[in-house]
């Protein structure tokens, strides 16, 4: 065959090889995709683990070594594997389309930034069935818990993370490079859209924190091998110093998974609204001083360290700065909504529950940056319930109003609107049965990552599991009306799915077409 | 310029910012640390050798100086303090000692880390003989009473009319054999 892409009908091995070798943005996305959603609900079995052994108090199910490898496993394979990739995905597909692009600037970076991930989590994976067990230390890893009393796994965890910390630098300066230099004539910086907007930013931050997150597991190997003494006491290191290498990089890291989640809000609610973005230059600013203050803020992760007086002011003042911008975010987006003409499809229900959650989230933030207070709320289930709002009801619901909103552009067939307003109303309500409890266990005192509770906390835990059941079904869910649709789903060919949708990617056919914008398009 | 010029000069900055970001990981974020906790005096570290240069004894003020000692791990040597404190005017030399027991059948070698509380008064407890500026070596069976000697700065701030010193004993016996460890 002379043009296109292979597919089925051209045989297995040519159908494999194209997907191997692909240098195509939206086969990248794609695969980007898809990679994560696998990741998604293997993290997430990992956490149906988690919550069917706190279901009751006592241990059921399995030892608590186990337990903790699940908790690790689950965090990193939700930060690294489903949620970074989800948004890389995302990026790939729609920045060039958005910008006018035919491609992304580096396509064959591109390939290897996404076929080295695949190999990163199956060493991960792998690591559950060696002599000792995987990674149980917690996705923040502190030392000496990682160094000294690692299981031997660790070895194989150091070097996941730096394939993933490789992947993810490279993807960010493909987009960079992508952004900067392959914009549509007359497509200034400021009109881009802005999802782009956002995605070059955390792209900036992901070049600038990965490889700090590089340099703090190669300081462990090196601990844990070599002899040397970074986080060790007995040589003259300080376990304290891995704290702040760590938040240096972890704070910024969780502006990173929400950056690109506020951009895809930011593209869906003007278009179900019917009026342009309120604010855009406003969001823009507000984007690149959350970007720039998630620098300055990291040791509010260490409240209970032992920091001077005035470090703890320092840090609990500057950390509610950034609710700031953020506000300035929130304030938009509900002014674009107002005195719009609203409707409600499935994008556009979990972009406002996006923005209800994601606030509720925020103040949690706020409570929890209050350094005296957070002695008390230090390690307790109340930081889960918190961050769970942000990651859960921020970033995978902007990542699922993503899907459906994009998806009849992606495969050219449009979603059942029942099923996916019903898998929203699952979602919606399974979260916040899974989560509002935990925030009463954590101010009760629950602390996080035990394998088991005193009797006082039974109830709230029971319901907490019964949530987290069925908001795991959800994403079943979502999973079924993807496939559905792909196979079944009405053919739309409309450019404009969405009637209210501005941008560059609906002036393309639907399905948008293997190669798109090789001439590149006008823009005013 | 084309489009795969300005590509190229994307890529080689960011990976020259990259390769910044992870050597300021390793070469730059550990001894800024230690130079900020030294500055300030946080983390109780206390100074390396010092040399009496002040003669003067204040003995209108008293100092109550408490001793603790702790087992790093499984480190199984008996290490404790002879005394739990004493009371010291401050420019006055003190000698203490810490008794240590290597109660295996293993020659080992330990090093113990100091910590003081309250800790922005490390600047002011200065060490002229210590046992923890080097490591112990102990055949098996083998005990010893390790020598420190302390001044308190008649500088110290008022108000502060004691201060607790502990140390920790660590197994280096492992890194003190391996050649590496040992640049
Ligand atoms: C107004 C905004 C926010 C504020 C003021 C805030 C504040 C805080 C504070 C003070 C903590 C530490 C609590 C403790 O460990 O005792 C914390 C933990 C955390 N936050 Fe936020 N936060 C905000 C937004 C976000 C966002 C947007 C995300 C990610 C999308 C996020 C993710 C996390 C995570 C993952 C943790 C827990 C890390 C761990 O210990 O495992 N936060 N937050
Ligand atoms: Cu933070």
């Amino acid at each position: 065959m002379a043009h296109g892409p292979a597919t089925l009908a051209d045989g297995w091995r040519a159908y494999i090889s194209r997907w191997v070798f692909t240098t195509n943005h939206k086969d990248i996305g794609t695969l980007y995709l898809w990679f994560s959603f696998a990741m998604f609900l293997m993290g997430g079995a990992f956490a149906m683990v988690i919550r069917a052994e706190l279901f009751q108090p006592g241990m059921q199910l399995i030892r608590p070594e186990f337990f903790n490898q699940m908790t690790t496993m689950h965090g990193l394979v939700m930060v690294f594997g489903a949620i970074m990739p989800a948004f890389v995905g995302l990026a790939n597909w729609m920045i060039p389309l958005m910008i006018g692009a035919p491609d992304m600037a580096l396509p064959r970076m591109n390939n290897l930034s996404f076929w080295i991930l695949p190999f990163a989590f199956a060493i991960l994976t792998s690591t559950l069935f060696m002599e000792g067990g995987g990674p149980n230390f917690g996705w923040t890893f502190y030392a000496p818990l990682s160094t000294t009393y690692a299981p031997e796994s660790v070895n194989f965890f150091i070097f996941a993370i730096h394939i993933m910390g490789a992947s993810s630098i490279m993807g960010s300066i493909n987009i960079i490079a992508t952004v900067m230099n392959m914009r549509a004539p007359g497509m200034t910086y400021m009109k881009m859209p802005l999802f782009v907007w956002t995605w070059v930013i955390t792209a900036f931050l992901l070049v600038a924190v990965m490889p700090v997150l590089a340099g703090a597991v190669t300081m462990m190997l090196m601990d844990i091998n070599f002899g040397t003494s970074f986080f060790d006491a007995a040589g003259g290191g300080d376990p304290v110093l891995f704290q702040h290498v760590f938040w240096f990089f972890g704070h910024p890291e969780v502006y990173i998974i929400i950056l690109p989640a506020f951009g895809v809000v930011s593209q869906i609610i003007p278009t179900f609204s019917r009026k342009p973005l309120f604010g855009y230059s406003s969001m823009v600013y507000a984007t690149a001083a959350i970007a720039f203050l998630s620098f300055v803020v990291w040791a509010h992760h260490m409240f209970t360290v032992g920091m001077p007086i005035a470090g703890e002011l320092y840090f609990m003042y500057a950390t509610m700065l950034i609710a700031v911008p953020t506000g300035v975010k929130v304030f938009n987006w509900i002014t674009t909504m107002y005195k719009g003409s609203l409707t409600f499809e499935t994008p556009m229900l979990f972009s406002i529950a996006f923005v209800i959650l994601f606030t509720f989230g925020g103040f949690t933030g706020l409570m929890l940056s209050i350094a005296a207070a957070d002695m008390q709320y230090h390690d307790t289930y109340f930081v889960v319930a918190h961050f769970h709002y942000v990651m859960v009801a921020g970033a995978v619901f902007s990542g699922t109003a993503a899907i459906y909103y994009w998806l009849p552009k992606w495969c050219g067939k449009m979603y059942n609107e029942t099923m996916g307003q019903v898998q929203f109303w699952v979602a919606f309500i399974g979260f916040n049965i899974a989560f509002m409890p935990q925030h009463f266990l954590g101010l009760a005192g629950m602390p996080r990552r035990y394998a088991d509770y005193g009797l006082q906390f039974a109830d709230w835990n029971m319901v907490s599991s019964i949530g987290a059941f069925i908001y795991g079904g959800a994403q079943i869910m979502l999973l079924y009306n993807v496939i559905a649709t792909i196979r079944n789903g009405k053919p739309t060919t409309e450019e404009k799915t969405w009637e209210g949708a501005e941008g560059l990617e609906w002036t393309v056919p639907s399905p948008a077409p293997y190669h798109t914008f090789e001439k590149p398009p006008e823009f005013k | 310029m084309s489009t795969d010029a300005s590509n190229r000069r994307v890529v080689v900055k960011s990976l020259f910012g990259a390769a910044g970001m992870f050597a300021f990981a390793i070469f730059v974020l550990p001894p800024m640390y230690d130079l900020f906790c030294e500055i300030t005096g946080l983390g109780g570290k206390t100074g390396d050798e010092y040399t009496a240069v002040d003669v003067r004894v204040d003995t209108s003020r008293e100092v109550r100086v408490r001793f603790l000692a702790s087992n790093n791990a499984s480190m199984p040597w008996v290490f404790k303090p002879t005394k739990d404190s004493v009371v010291v005017h401050p420019g006055e030399p003190t000698e203490i000692t810490y008794f240590a027991h290597n109660v295996t059948d293993q020659d080992m070698v330990s090093q113990a880390i100091p910590s003081l509380v309250p800790n922005n008064v490390a600047d002011y407890f200065h060490k002229t003989e210590c046992f923890c500026f080097e490591n112990q070596p102990l055949a098996a069976g083998d005990q010893a009473d390790l020598k420190l000697v302390f001044i308190i700065d008649p500088d110290l701030p008022a108000g502060v009319n004691s201060v607790t010193l502990s140390y920790t004993i660590f197994d280096i016996t492992d890194r003190a054999a391996d050649p590496i460890a040992q640049l």
